[in-house]
């Protein structure tokens, strides 16, 4: 098995940014006819090349618009590249955004199982790891309520509960530490630093340059979409800080 | 495991291969969405899955009443109207409902595919195989109306699963169309809704076609579905098997091509198209 967990390998990320969205027939007819179809493309990513070995922590830095979320999405596989192509090594942990896959008129229970197997998981290994998931959640008196009737912060709880799960091998975190109150920051934290003693390979977004300096060691610097920089944290921290001045 | 690979320079069997096994890995969700399909169709109301046993009746009933009173249409030897017409709104309502459902839910499911990656067929083809499974259920209501109706059942009515699978593959085929051009043009929605209707008044439901001449019977002709529908009657109504040659058996083939043709239509639109979604909605 080869050192290599994931590896971006000149992927240019293009969306057609029309100035008003033609996403209906009528529309789309006129424009035709009068040759406005044209779109203003925008590079979301452009040519970026980056190879994470595996227990290596990296942080991605960038002002708004960088890209930041944009090459977590590539790597997670929900965005194709236009160009280029992604290769991952190791279950992957998606944690882009808690609980996206919960319906709100399911209960707790109904969601830990659709969410469960949005992320991959079987109905037996749920089955086995319910109890766990009920305990670090502490949602037990409001498991069979819908979601809808959640608050955001037990929303948060219930999907970070499903998605550490398993002992994933790569991990993909975007600002996803800010949810919950202290104690349960706490809580995700210490099951977090658990995974990173292990060896985890962790891909995290974050605004706070402090939060990204305790957790990675590694560091790659976007902006508007080009790789400026990477290499070990301190170097490309000392880089961002100079850039937000 | 690799999914970001580029397509062009693997042959086609790695590409089944990588699909088969990413189908596996996935089985659990197609069975939850499936579920939750179910689930939350009747969720909230009193009367639940009954439902489906007496929307269906309740139709036939109202049909019924208005066109053998008014309109003077009137049960056949042997042949109850109502069961005529009960058949036809069974098959054409399973339809009429997946393609719909289908159609919305790649836009339904917005905040999961912009999420996590999830392969993105298993929306629409969940959606049709719980309308399916509510449609099944639904059978029951004509099994009971033929038995207080007093039609004799033959051997035949075993048969009745060959056009039920046609009916499955036809609105699959259909629903894939549907879902890919949906995601781009969302009128499509209310263009759908006018086009059922047409195909809704040229599947015969609730008119005999040998009254029909000229234009009207070419077109009704072609419509797969009424084909579908009239193969159904002739195994659960009129008793006659529809594999014995003649014009039932060229109506079966007729559908089973087309429908055939539109599933692979449909999954290469989806497959091409699908890439695209994400920066659509």
């Amino acid at each position: 098995m080869s050192k290599v967990a994931v590896k971006v390998d000149h992927v240019t990320m293009r969306f057609n940014l029309s100035k008003e969205k033609v996403d209906n027939l009528k529309e789309y007819a006129i424009k035709f006819v009068k040759g406005q179809l044209h779109y203003n493309e925008f590079q979301a990513l452009k040519d970026v090349s980056i190879t994470v070995n595996k227990g290596d922590r990296l942080g991605i830095l960038g002002l708004n618009g960088a890209g930041k979320s944009t090459i977590l999405k590539v790597i997670a596989g929900v965005y194709k590249p236009s160009e280029g192509h992604v290769e991952r090594h190791g279950k992957m942990a998606p944690m882009i955004e808690l609980g996206a896959g919960f319906d709100p008129q399911y209960t707790g229970k109904e969601n830990i199982y659709l969410y469960g197997s949005v992320l991959g998981f079987s109905r037996e290994f749920l089955d086995e790891k319910y109890d766990e998931i009920l305990e670090f959640s502490e949602l037990h008196e409001f498991i069979d309520v819908p979601l809808k009737n959640y608050s955001s912060g037990m929303k948060a709880r219930l999907g970070f509960a499903i998605a550490t799960i398993v002992e994933p091998e790569i991990l993909i975190l975007d600002e996803v530490l800010s949810v919950g109150d202290a104690k349960f920051r706490r809580k995700c934290e210490n099951k977090m630093q658990g995974m990173f003693d292990k060896g985890v390979t962790v891909l995290f977004v974050s605004h706070s340059i402090e939060q990204v300096k305790n957790l990675c060691n590694k560091a790659i610097l976007l902006d508007h979409g080009k790789l400026i920089a990477q290499g070990d944290i301190e170097d490309v921290a000392a880089i961002y800080e100079s850039m937000t001045e | 495991m690799i999914w970001g690979k580029t397509l062009n320079n693997t042959i086609p069997e790695d590409i089944v291969n990588k699909y088969l096994k990413n189908f596996t890995r996935y089985r659990f969700l197609l069975k939850e969405l499936v579920k939750k399909g179910i689930k939350l169709k009747y969720r909230r109301s009193y009367l639940g899955i009954i439902w489906t046993l007496l929307e269906p009746l309740l139709t036939t009933i109202v049909l019924t009443i208005v066109f053998s009173s008014l309109l003077g249409y009137n049960s056949r030897p042997g042949q109850p109207y109502a069961v005529y017409i009960l058949t036809g709104r069974l098959l054409y309502g399973f339809f009429n409902e997946s393609t719909k459902v289908a159609m919305r839910s790649i836009r339904a499911n917005s905040a999961m595919i912009k999420k996590v990656y999830v392969p993105k067929y298993l929306y629409p083809l969940a959606s049709v195989i719980y309308t399916f499974v509510i449609f099944l259920l639904s059978l029951m209501v004509l099994a009971g109306t033929e038995v207080v109706m007093g039609v004799k059942p033959t051997i035949h009515i075993l048969e009745c699963i060959l056009p039920i699978i046609v009916l499955f593959l036809f609105s699959f085929g259909v629903s894939m169309i549907l879902a890919t051009i949906s995601v781009f043009f969302r009128d499509l929605e209310y263009l759908w809704n006018v086009i059922t209707m047409l195909i809704m008044y040229c599947s015969a439901i609730f008119y005999y076609t040998d009254r029909l001449k000229g234009l009207a019977a070419k077109l009704v002709r072609v419509n797969p579905l009424y084909c579908i529908i009239s193969n159904f009657r002739s195994n659960v109504l009129f008793g006659r098997s529809i594999l014995t040659g003649g014009d039932e058996s060229q109506m079966f083939i007729y559908a089973l091509v087309v429908s055939l043709i539109l599933d692979v239509v449909g999954i290469y639109m989806f497959y091409k198209k699908q890439d695209e979604f994400i920066l659509q909605i």
